[in-house]
């Protein structure tokens, strides 16, 4: 497979802080990789400078073999910030049409791609409320909307499902699975949930601005004799110490 | 397009925002008000004697407001026993005004209405010939007919300085300005965008604190109304990208505010309140980077003088170039987030 997002040396540092140290990774194209970590340790840094919203201090990103920031690459990216970025005096529609419209799409398919967005995150009945008065967890499923409602090749979600209901989040990865399944979507995940972690295809495990270890779930697994990705997790890190 | 839909966005969110809206459109009124009521204690019309007036120039004096008195003789001591505002005499092409003076701004907007009348009347030569004496004072003894015009500029900054600062720096605090960014926009898109949606506001802001002024509160107007307007709408630009500009080094709605007493109140000082000429050097030369003097002063030019646009060029050509730079380097700060 080709790769789809290669990272090379890439380093981030605010004032004399790194955030980020010579982080080397490939995403290959159609997979849904996750990156593992706990807060602070430089997972939005990360995949912010993936977007191109952030510039590095050193290294460089190329997305779909184009060398970031890019601006016509980002008609193909998605992506959902940490913090729900949405216009509280606004509605969910007029959010959604708002940044539907910063992209090139025709007027037809703006309309059905809003109605297609917004039934996948269960929201087609609240569209019409203002998003001042949306739950967490309302807030958080039309950021997701927001990330997908331009047909994107590519789906950067910095912890998308904080704040979500069990039924839903399942039922958010369901569609997140079938994304990649029927159209090859390749999409980044990052969390600190770690049975959301077994859902994707490879992981990569970050900790204090750096990889520890990257692969399938099952290979990690593996090669720290232990059962359970926690259990990768914990060993990993005492390894890096 | 994305800049209509970024326009549309903006405009939306501040309909949205009553308080806002109310802070944009009767705030400024309801300062200029008060300020009216304690500049011009006595609303009464001006008591003016004339000697020699046609009957037309006393319909159109009266039509001004003022309650006109007509004398076959008279002098100085017959506006001191009548307690008369002022005299016109008219001998020939002459008009001779003698003013009482105890209260400049009286004395002031009499003698604007009787030039204006008298312009009226006889065309622009007329004005040249009248001719001001004061029984107190000079004709330096002005107030709020000079404050009327700074105040206008003044208030139109404030407001649209402090408005489209909170608004960008709103958008910078919920991370939609990085969302945004994470869109295929450009940087001059949205700072053109802002620039646009929050300036239709700062228009109608304009029109509504200008016609108000000047009908309602009755502020000295010798020029062109759409002169005024012209520029305060320039003076509105700088203050919209000054704003939005000065958001960049905030954090907080508070210490939005924090730049009020830094940016906005020195501007006050050095926009002619008080005399500029007699300062020093280099408290003059301060006030050359102030936009709020080259408004006040073109403000006033138009306003109290009776100069037309092609008279402050200069200043407006300034606030001009304050708006170019301040535009520019919204973009380059844009940089911080995206580099493209």
């Amino acid at each position: 497979m080709d790769n789809s997002i290669s990272i090379n040396k890439l380093s981030k540092a605010y004032g004399k802080t790194a955030v980020l140290n010579e982080v080397d990774l490939q995403i290959a194209g159609g997979e849904i990789f996750g990156l593992i970590g706990p807060s602070g340790s430089g997972k939005t840094t990360l995949v912010k400078m993936i977007v191109g919203i952030d510039s590095p201090s050193g290294g460089t990103v190329n997305v779909l073999g184009k060398r970031v920031p890019n601006l016509a690459l980002l008609q193909d990216i998605g992506y959902m910030a940490q913090s729900d970025a949405l216009y509280p005096e606004l509605t969910g529609k007029e959010n959604l049409s708002f940044f539907a419209s910063l992209y090139k799409m025709k007027q037809a398919v703006l309309k059905e791609r809003i109605a297609y967005a917004a039934n996948l995150v269960q929201l087609t009945d609240e569209l019409g409320k203002k998003v001042s008065a949306y739950s967490g967890g309302m807030k958080r499923r039309l950021s997701l909307a927001i990330a997908l409602v331009h047909d994107p090749q590519i789906l950067i979600l910095d912890e998308p499902t904080v704040g979500i209901d069990p039924e839903l989040r399942l039922s958010i990865w369901n569609e997140l699975m079938l994304l990649k399944r029927e159209q090859g979507k390749t999409i980044i995940v990052t969390t600190h949930v770690m049975d959301e972690a077994e859902k994707c295809d490879r992981i990569a495990m970050v900790r204090e601005g750096g990889i520890l270890a990257a692969g399938t779930p099952d290979e990690l697994k593996a090669a720290y004799g232990v059962t359970d990705l926690e259990g990768v997790f914990l060993q990993a890190g005492r390894d890096a110490k | 397009m994305r800049i209509v839909a970024l326009i549309k966005r903006i405009m939306l969110q501040l309909l949205r925002d009553k308080r806002t809206m109310a802070l944009l459109f009767f705030a400024p009124l309801i300062v200029l008000t008060l300020m009216y009521f304690f500049f011009n204690g006595d609303n009464e019309n001006p008591q003016l004697g004339v000697v020699g007036a046609t009957e037309p120039l006393i319909t159109a004096l009266e039509n001004a407001s003022i309650d006109v008195i007509s004398y076959k003789e008279a002098d100085q001591q017959t506006i001191l026993t009548d307690g008369l505002d002022g005299l016109l005499e008219i001998d020939g092409d002459g008009f001779q005004i003698t003013l009482e003076n105890n209260d400049p701004g009286t004395s002031r907007a009499l003698l604007m209405q009787v030039t204006q009348a008298a312009s009226m009347q006889g065309g622009a030569g007329a004005t040249a010939n009248i001719n001001a004496e004061y029984i107190y004072g000079d004709e330096d003894t002005e107030f709020f007919d000079v404050l009327g015009p700074i105040l206008v500029g003044f208030f139109v900054f404030f407001f649209v300085f402090l408005i489209s600062g909170i608004g960008l720096l709103k958008e910078r605090v919920s991370g939609t300005l990085e969302r945004l960014l994470a869109t295929p926009i450009r940087r001059w898109e949205i700072v053109l965008a802002y620039l646009t949606g929050f300036g239709i506001f700062a228009i109608i802001q304009t029109i509504i604190v200008v016609f108000y002024s000047i009908q309602v509160l009755d502020m000295v107007m010798v020029g062109q109304v759409w002169h005024v307007i012209v520029v305060n709408l320039l003076l509105a630009l700088v203050a919209l990208s000054l704003g939005i500009l000065l958001s960049t080094f905030a954090s907080s709605e508070f210490q939005m505010v924090q730049f009020i007493p830094i940016v906005v109140v020195p501007q006050i000082f050095f926009a002619g309140i008080i005399p500029l000429e007699g300062m020093a050097d280099w408290l003059q030369n301060i006030s050359r980077i102030m936009p709020l003097y080259y408004a006040a002063d073109a403000l006033k030019a138009i306003m109290y003088r009776g100069e037309g646009l092609a008279d402050v060029t200069g200043n407006l050509l300034a606030l001009a170039a304050f708006a170019a730079v301040f535009i520019f380097l919204n973009i380059i700060a844009l940089k911080r987030y995206r580099k493209l």
